[in-house]
């Protein structure tokens, strides 16, 4: 799967309640309409400057705090196709690859506001079109790509009845 | 190097021997949700057209974070829980008048026993680590494929084990060394890891400060918290059920950090981090709009009497708003037999139902645009307890109730020391 798009940087501890905050996430279970929120504490506005396919580049331990799996979601539903960060946190990582939004764990510094990326999940490599440099990031253990290449946890689920190891 | 406790938990139940690395499926010996989680697992589980939940005693719902229902929408969210545990006939589903904040009423039940296998759809399911289960936080597909299979995947974590010694100071508590634990190593110092607790200092604990220590491992990134079982574990689940359980013993010879307790003082957690911590001594002068007892991390009994001793005989400063909140029914009824809840309403604090409510921003005690609280809950994120521009300190329940008193964060023994 190859993805393209351009880069909204973050910096490290990105919590769950920054991504969707705690007073929208019960009212709804329409993840397109909670979308419009996403980032709206840290950067308002953030919805409507993305465009289909853009990368969420961030810092060391991205999705930190609540497991709520809303905060995948919403971030799939804004048309982030994926997460490229130093570090995630783990109920995060794991509901991402269940709900089938990519996540590449690297090291982001050299990854700027604005750049444009090329990134092939199966081979787990990131062309940086803007800078001119290749990167070769590790690709996700087979369980999760196999979710993924699914679309999530559910259809696997539908497919297989149940986990292949 | 010897195994830690969650390797020799994982091995029994994929009934095998595993190491940490090794990502494996295994039954689990049980689930849980709430109404914020619950609802989307729910949608997510009757896609899978099942039609049957794995086990009807080993599934359970509690609608703790905005129950009583706030609004129509959370009344709709705690009604998806309340039907889909009479259409599966769960036995666990806790109703208002019976629920309590889930990671305190769940121990209570005697649902959670040494050597089991838990997730639960809230990242602080990590709680239970305390009883010496393997405990952890999930997302709501990850429960939706629990509810309807009994088994899950993992990667088998790491541990890394933290070694109390010396003694406590007066005043000090678990939330004291977790909070000290996460100044020290960061909010992703564990990332992924279980965190082994051990040391004097935690053998000479009660249950209700160990269940803080763990609970609050998931804001040091941790997978798990864990303690060994010991005679305060079993006296503790003794008296909750009959049903059997598996003490694992901890093999690990290496410690990540070692602590002399004899030099931790009090903590707080500064704005917008728990690893912002200082030493109470250390603080400065910082006056506050409200005090928040209560949470899955210190609304337990034992948190109540430790703020008793400080409000008793005391009114809360006029321009503060206590809000105390036991964390079950079950601590409710103890704490008035015990005469505590007439002293926090003689002290002018107010005194709730068991629920979440402010802990997330929810409700009961939202703050505004500049507001400032002080709270034994876990998490003081930007936001996170109203307005994005209000503030969240963190610390264990003594000194919320002496900040409260003295309308500024503040040790308990000043407020002694006045009487």
């Amino acid at each position: 799967m190859r993805l393209t798009g351009r880069v909204h940087k973050f910096g490290d501890n990105i919590n769950t309640d920054y991504i969707i905050s705690g007073k929208y996430k019960f009212k709804t279970l329409d993840m397109d309409e909670l979308a419009k929120h996403l980032f709206e504490d840290l950067e308002p506005g953030f919805y409507n400057r993305i465009d289909p396919g853009d990368f969420i580049v961030a810092g060391s331990n991205f999705g930190c705090g609540s497991s709520r799996e809303q905060a995948p979601l919403v971030i799939k539903h804004a048309g982030i196709s994926s997460v490229i960060a130093c570090s995630f946190s783990r109920i995060f990582y794991r509901n991402s690859i269940n709900v089938g939004l990519p996540l590449i764990e690297y090291d982001t510094s050299r990854i700027s506001q604005g750049d444009e990326l090329i990134v092939d999940l199966e081979n787990g490599t990131i062309s940086n079109k803007t800078k001119g440099e290749m990167i070769e990031a590790r690709t996700l253990p087979r369980i999760m790509r196999e979710i993924l290449k699914e679309g999530g946890l559910v259809p696997y689920f539908k497919k297989y009845k149940g986990f292949r190891f | 190097m010897g195994k830690g406790i969650a390797e020799k938990i994982f091995s029994h139940h994929v009934g095998r021997e595993v190491k940490a690395g090794e990502f494996v499926e295994t039954r689990v010996s049980l689930c849980l949700g709430n109404d914020i989680t619950a609802p989307l697992a729910i949608e997510e589980f009757e896609r899978l057209r099942v039609g049957r939940v794995f086990d009807e005693e080993r599934v359970v719902l509690v609608p703790s974070h905005f129950a009583p229902a706030k609004d129509i929408k959370s009344s709709e969210q705690c009604k998806i829980l309340r039907e889909f545990a009479k259409r599966y006939r769960l036995r666990y589903y806790f109703e208002v008048g019976r629920m309590g904040i889930e990671h305190a009423l769940l121990p209570e039940m005697g649902l959670v026993l040494p050597g089991d296998l838990i997730i639960g759809a809230d990242s602080h399911t990590c709680t239970y680590g305390a009883l010496g289960a393997f405990s952890t936080g999930v997302g709501s597909t990850d429960l939706a494929a629990v509810m309807a299979t009994g088994r899950c995947w993992f990667k088998v974590p790491e541990t890394i084990r933290f070694v109390y010694n010396g003694k406590l100071r007066p005043w000090v508590s678990g939330k004291d060394l977790i909070l000290h634990t996460i100044g020290d190593i960061g909010v992703d110092g564990a990332l992924y890891k279980v965190m082994e607790f051990s040391g004097e200092v935690i053998s000479r604990l009660g249950m209700a400060s160990r269940f803080t220590i763990c609970n609050m491992a998931i804001e040091a990134g941790a997978k798990a918290g864990i303690i060994e079982p010991d005679d305060v574990t079993i006296r503790y689940i003794k008296k909750r059920t009959n049903r059997p359980y598996m003490v694992f013993k901890s093999d690990l010879d290496d410690i990540y950090r070692e602590y002399d307790c004899s030099e931790i003082e009090p903590q707080v957690a500064f704005p917008h981090l728990p690893s912002n911590t200082k030493p109470i001594s250390e603080i400065g002068d910082i006056k506050i709009d409200q005090a928040v007892i209560g949470s899955c991390t210190n609304g337990r009994i034992e948190d109540l009497r430790e703020a008793s001793k400080i409000l008793k005989g005391n009114k809360v400063h006029s321009e503060v708003r206590l809000i105390i909140i036991p964390a079950t029914q079950g601590v409710f009824k103890q704490a008035l037999d015990e005469g505590l809840i007439d002293i926090f309403i003689e002290a002018e604090a107010v005194v709730s139902t068991p629920t979440c409510g402010p802990c997330l921003g929810g409700y009961m005690g939202i703050l505004a645009k500049g507001e400032r609280c002080i709270s034994t809950t876990n998490r003081n994120f930007q936001g996170r307890m109203g307005d994005k521009d209000s503030e969240v300190y963190l610390a264990n329940p003594s000194v919320v109730a002496a900040s409260a008193v003295l309308g500024r964060i503040a040790h308990p023994e000043e407020v002694l020391k006045n009487v």
